[in-house]
């Protein structure tokens, strides 16, 4: 199953993403994990929220581009060369990671959140192999 | 030195009976052999007759970059094709070219009045003269050539891109004459100043135009130079460069009047301005053969005397130009409407984002940025998706106008509206 992250974005300009996190805060709006993609002009920032929907909604009624995109969050035990398990998993399959960044977990595992090049392809390998995938209610509801 | 003195310090009254007897000859060319503008004097009421001296110019109808598009491409040639020997083309305000045809007597004019421009120089047939402004469709490459040959100075056509084999050569061959853009000119004084090379030059005497430029510009780069450096005007509508140019005084750009009659008009009422006042310059070809124009509206602001000039040349002269009445930009060199860039956008997904262009000037040359709002069909979570946007935008922009443009994409309902409607242009060049 996928899981409901949104991207915003922002012009490199002081203020914005603190703008961002206002927005979502107004809106008791809980922020799980994220990340940033920067260039020289701007950046996109990855969210991963406790209301992804509603993030987009309070997001673009403040003036944002905002977006939704299923994304692929999976368990990860601290363990050497897990990681590189799981994206062993994901080239024999040919699927291309695009990005991917960490989510915090407040147990002793990690867990990841992958965008793939064919999210489907990733998902159905990654649900074959004995690597668990985060729900989505387990992801919203995390480190709340 | 002046190149023909027969024609360009001619009495006032000698010069009224060639230009009226001229526009005699090109209304009735006109007449007989381009339907547009037969069918406008007949519109207007206007027979042959109703023209018989200069002053009646005033009574034909107005001529504009449009009806060069409404009648693309040779709709308003005066000739057959089999006459004409050269065609050049400028931008339109559509994506359309502007094209122009020449017979191979527009060409020797063209060189005639190209080599008046040289002399006012101080230019001549013992001086190496590189031209430095693009070969092609653009006027200013061969039309710099021909005018330098016909001069009967040594040229070399250099074209553009390529700064350092200019300089290298510029030392080498001891050049003493550049024609070239003005911003192009203050690059390579640069360069030559950064390699110290300033006193290895023997450049005697630049002539640039295409662009504008503030007399400031001028004075500073024949400092640094140790040059004297002239403004050349033309547009590609009326011939291409050499159609006005100042003399050694700098004051105001003699324009030839025996072959372009030059009025000032109110760019609103169309009325004419007394001398010294800003108006619009509108231009009648006097001896055009290819596509003779009838009082073209140039769009350019300035002002003219008739006074004769300290030279002892009595052609009316027009000053810097202040402005435009229209939004055309000028972007090293190259005219570009903003409707152009609009054009560009609208092919890159069907639907013109909201964009905003700012030309400005960083170390004398022009840049020009475009930016583009972020709307959620071209937004992705992906860097390269979007950086695959921008090229395609660069790209659309480059076919369109032929220039590089930086594409700036900027949070949705950044760019700045003034009163509810958004700003489409920001000119940061300070050029009057």
């Amino acid at each position: 199953m996928f899981i409901k992250q949104i991207t915003v974005f922002i012009e490199n300009r002081a203020g914005r993403l603190e703008q961002v996190t206002q927005v979502l805060k107004e809106n008791n709006i809980n922020i799980v994990s994220l990340s940033l993609a920067d260039t020289s002009d701007y950046g996109l920032l990855r969210l991963i929220v406790s209301n992804p929907d509603k993030a987009v909604t309070v997001l673009k009624e403040s003036g944002f581009s905002a977006m939704i995109t299923n994304v692929i969050a999976v368990k990860l035990t601290q363990h050497v060369g897990k990681l590189g398990e799981l994206l062993s998993i994901l080239s024999s399959a040919g699927v291309n990671v695009e990005y991917m960044y960490g989510l915090t977990t407040g147990d002793e595992n990690a867990s990841i959140v992958i965008k793939t090049g064919d999210q489907k392809k990733a998902l159905d390998a990654i649900t074959e192999s004995s690597f668990e995938l985060l729900s989505t209610e387990e992801t919203y509801a995390m480190n709340d | 030195m002046i190149w023909n003195e027969a024609r360009e310090c001619m009495s006032r009254d000698e010069l009224n009976t060639l230009q009226s007897a001229r526009l005699k000859k090109v209304v009735n060319r006109v007449y007989h052999n381009v339907e547009p503008y037969r069918k406008r004097m007949q519109e207007a009421g206007l027979e042959l007759g109703d023209i018989t001296n200069i002053e009646d110019i005033t009574k034909l109808p107005f001529t504009t970059k449009d009806d060069l598009r409404d009648n693309y491409p040779f709709g308003l040639f005066a000739v057959p094709l089999s006459e004409i020997v050269r065609i050049h083309a400028s931008s339109g305000t559509t994506g359309k070219a502007t094209v122009v045809g020449y017979t191979r007597k527009d060409i020797d004019v063209w060189a005639e009045c190209v080599a008046r421009c040289c002399a006012m120089a101080g230019l001549g047939r013992n001086d190496i003269i590189q031209v430095a402004y693009g070969y092609g469709l653009f006027t200013g490459g061969l039309g710099g050539h021909y005018g330098a040959e016909h001069l009967g100075a040594t040229v070399v056509p250099m074209s553009t891109g390529n700064t350092q084999k200019l300089i290298d050569m510029m030392v080498d061959f001891g050049a003493t004459g550049l024609m070239c853009t003005p911003s192009y000119l203050m690059h390579i004084a640069e360069v030559i100043e950064e390699k110290g090379l300033k006193d290895k030059i023997k450049l005697k005497a630049t002539l640039n135009g295409a662009e504008p430029w503030t007399e400031n510009m001028r004075k500073q780069i024949e400092e640094r130079l140790g040059i004297e450096a002239h403004d050349i005007y033309g547009l590609s509508e009326i011939m291409g460069p050499g159609v006005a140019t100042d003399c050694h005084y700098h004051s105001g750009l003699h324009i030839f009047e025996d072959h372009f009659f030059p009025e000032i008009v109110d760019p609103k009422t169309l009325e004419p301005v007394p001398d010294g006042e800003t108006g619009e310059l509108v231009i009648t070809t006097l001896t055009k053969e290819g596509i003779p124009l009838i009082r073209y509206r140039t769009k350019d602001l300035t002002s003219i005397t008739h006074e004769k000039c300290e030279c002892g040349r009595t052609t009316a002269r027009i000053s810097r130009f202040t402005g435009r009445s229209d939004d055309m930009l000028i972007i090293r060199g190259v005219n570009v409407f903003p409707s152009q860039i609009e054009t560009a956008l609208l092919t890159v997904d069907g639907i013109t984002p909201n964009y905003q262009i700012i030309v400005d000037r960083v170390n004398h040359q022009d840049t020009l940025a475009i930016l583009v709002e972020v709307e959620e069909r071209f937004f992705s979570d992906e860097i390269k998706e979007l950086e695959t946007l921008q090229k395609k935008i660069e790209h659309a922009v480059h076919q369109t106008i032929g220039l590089h443009a930086k594409i700036k994409l900027v949070e949705p309902k950044t760019i700045e509206r003034s009163m509810g409607k958004a700003v489409r242009v920001i000119d940061k060049r300070k050029l009057v």
